[in-house]
């Protein structure tokens, strides 16, 4: 899960990194009153989950309250590349002396930790990386020792930082390492003029499969169909086209999306129900599928193994009967391979469902299916 | 032949007793797998009867380890309790720990992956585990949809294992191995594709990609340096979009890094031939064989 800036800097905050003074509004009349209570020129900030907020015009400087509410109403409901700005960070207006860029990571290709530190902050850390990579300090991070008061000084040292700014390093990594994050970084890190360290920005990508051991802020509940799915403990991912699309096993679903654009359709979801692929979860999965207005026509696509063939046709057939009328009212091609798949097959062309076609291999099916949603 | 399990594993189940782990105990035992214990801290001195055979159950995978001989670990505990029933197969010198479990946190991963450098090979987590058909199964992949033969297979995704392993299942395979979809994992393309080359009952590798990482990336440039026999590609997920993460907790598109596009780039700048789909590059592994379809 990523957080918001203002959340990660909530976080911040609890583990004794300092940010600048400031709060979250939703609507220009609390921008406003936010900016009162500072007392000094303020930044209203766009919280949304994607980098480029301040060419996009989210960032932007207020000299008081007025100006804060006037600016905070330009940028609610700013549509920054498809993020809609639902909230802003009021915080004092804090003035650079040095810019600098910290980060603690999760390095995939090593399977450890890895610090990023440079004295190079504010522009974007791949531009940095890719126009002069000597200037970002790069270090392993033992995940049992973590980082201590003498690896905070010598990340500092060794990345041209003041020395004031590894007991903030030390904290960065505390965040981290307490809070199951995947990724903490912070760009810019800032000196100001009276020496302080200043968390000006921050990034937070908390470990979702760690939730079991903390207490987080709840996720959004939005009424959407991937929080109906989530409900329903299904894995949905909306996207923008026509060919709603189930299947069993993550990898086998993302190869269906795949097939399905070679088909020259758009996928509409992503939607995997997994090994079982039960009736019921076939049933959630299909009405989640057809509740969403854009889904032309569906296909199912599930591999027999640990579940046989026969046992994911009747499971398709008894879904098909829970939804009732529900399941009229869009075509729906199965592909079934595997174990048994003769068998599902006669199950399913038994069963004579009115919307129900069959092709046996994955590339016919995803080409009906898209023949299908553009109406021929 | 065969890399990792042979006929002459013997394979214990830390969590045999859960739901997950007798369920998939009495799959492996059906495929000829030497499942020699089970291990359930506090349930030691039981036996667990799966028709054919009882299966002893022992306290730690220390006992277990001491009384039977077993030298793979399967693990079916759940996520909480997975780091430290890794260490205990790691403190045991098991040579081989196989996790299944969806939904390890990546810290504990990385510990895991810590704690078993140089002691144990960890596969997973997150993974559907390895099979040498004909001979063992230390997790989860479906036993009846294939037959022993010369192919390597080292795939991110379970289902797309399991897809390849049935349209080529007249050839068959030498070991599949799922190596999962986690973002952290302790095994990775690389050592199996090392592994491959050197088994002298591989004749030729599939290799099974998806989006997130550099994996991919990584195992083109070892194939070009290391890897003469054949290598056949698939990767799934062209059209996932950018910051979501599409099912498994690794396959995710970063701005722009972690693309399908650029894996199948790679690969193939090194000579692998990549297939659009899974039954195309069933194909392709065909004609690398010199093998019509069936």
């Amino acid at each position: 899960m990523d957080l918001y800036e203002y959340q990660a800097k909530e976080l911040f905050g609890r583990h004794g990194i300092p940010v600048p003074p400031g709060r979250v509004a939703e609507t220009p009349g609390q921008a406003r009153a936010i900016a009162a209570e500072l007392g000094a020129p303020v930044v209203v900030k766009a919280q949304v989950k994607t980098g480029g907020r301040g060419k996009a015009g989210g960032i932007r400087a207020a000299a008081g309250p007025a100006a804060a509410e006037e600016e905070a109403a330009r940028v609610l409901g700013m549509d920054i590349k498809g993020h809609i700005a639902k909230r802003v960070l009021v915080e004092a207006a804090t003035v650079p002396f040095e810019e600098y860029y910290a980060a603690f990571l999760v390095d995939r290709a090593e399977g450890g930790f890895l610090a990023m530190v440079s004295a190079q902050g504010g522009m974007e850390i791949e531009e940095l990386a890719a126009t002069d990579p000597g200037a970002i300090v790069r270090l392993p991070i033992d995940p049992v020792t973590g980082v201590d008061a003498g690896t905070a000084r010598l990340l500092a040292a060794k990345a041209g930082l003041p020395q004031a700014a590894a007991p903030v390093l030390e904290r960065l990594w505390t965040v981290m390492a307490e809070e199951d994050a995947l990724l903490v970084e912070v760009n810019p890190l800032i000196c100001t003029t009276g020496q302080q360290i200043v968390a000006l920005d921050g990034k937070v990508t908390l470990d979702d499969n760690a939730a079991f051991r903390h207490e987080r802020p709840a996720g959004e509940r939005t009424g959407s169909l991937e929080d109906r799915a989530r409900a329903k403990g299904l894995n949905y991912v909306k996207l923008d086209g026509s060919v709603g699309v189930i299947g069993n096993g993550a990898g086998l679903v993302m190869s269906t999306l795949d097939v399905v654009a070679g088909a020259g359709a758009d996928p509409a979801n992503f939607l995997d129900i997994g090994g079982g692929a039960s009736a019921q979860v076939m049933a959630d999965g299909l009405e989640i599928i057809l509740a969403d207005p854009d889904v032309r026509s569906v296909l199912v696509n599930v591999f027999g193994g640990i579940t046989a063939c026969d046992a994911v046709a009747n499971g398709i057939v008894t879904a098909l009967e829970l939804l009732g009328e529900r399941g009229h009212s869009r075509p729906i091609v199965v592909r079934l391979d595997g174990n048994n798949a003769e068998v599902g097959r006669r199950i399913l062309s038994d069963a004579r469902h009115p919307v129900v076609r069959q092709v046996s291999t994955m590339d016919g099916a995803a080409e009906m299916a898209a023949r299908l949603a553009a109406g021929a | 032949m065969a890399i990792f399990l042979t006929k002459d594993s013997r394979v214990l189940v830390q969590g045999m007793t859960g739901a997950e782990g007798s369920r998939h105990t009495a799959r492996m035992l059906a495929a000829g797998t030497e499942v020699v214990a089970g291990v359930t801290p506090g349930k030691g001195g039981r036996s667990v009867d799966f028709g054919e055979r009882a299966v002893p159950v022992f306290g730690s995978v220390a006992d277990a380890v001491a009384e039977t001989g077993a030298d793979v670990s399967v693990v079916f505990v759940p996520p909480r309790f997975t780091l430290a029933a890794v260490e205990e197969a790691v403190s045991a010198a098991v040579p081989l720990c196989v996790v299944i479990t969806e939904g390890v946190p990546v810290r504990d991963a990385i510990r895991l992956r810590a704690a078993a450098a140089g002691r144990t090979r960890i596969i997973g987590p997150n993974c559907p585990g390895l099979i040498s058909p004909g001979q063992s199964s230390a997790g989860i992949i479906p036993a009846d949809i294939t037959s022993s033969g010369r192919i390597g297979l080292v795939s991110k995704s379970g289902t797309l294992t399991y897809q390849l392993m049935y349209e080529l299942r007249d050839l068959g395979f030498s070991t599949a191995v799922g190596i999962g979809g986690d973002p952290v994992i302790g095994t990775t393309h690389i050592d199996c594709l090392q592994e491959f080359q050197d088994d002298p009952g591989t004749d030729a590798i599939v290799m099974i990609g998806e989006i997130g990482g550099d994996a991919e990336e990584r195992a083109a440039a070892y194939i070009a340096a290391h890897v003469t026999k054949p290598v056949v590609a698939y990767v799934a997920g062209f059209t996932a979009p950018e910051g979501r993460t599409m099912g498994h907790a690794g396959a995710i598109v970063s701005g722009s890094s972690g693309t399908a596009q650029a894996k199948k780039e790679a690969l193939e700048a090194v000579g692998v031939r990549v297939g659009r789909t899974p039954s195309e590059t069933a194909r392709l592994m065909r004609s690398a064989l010199g093998r019509a379809a069936a």
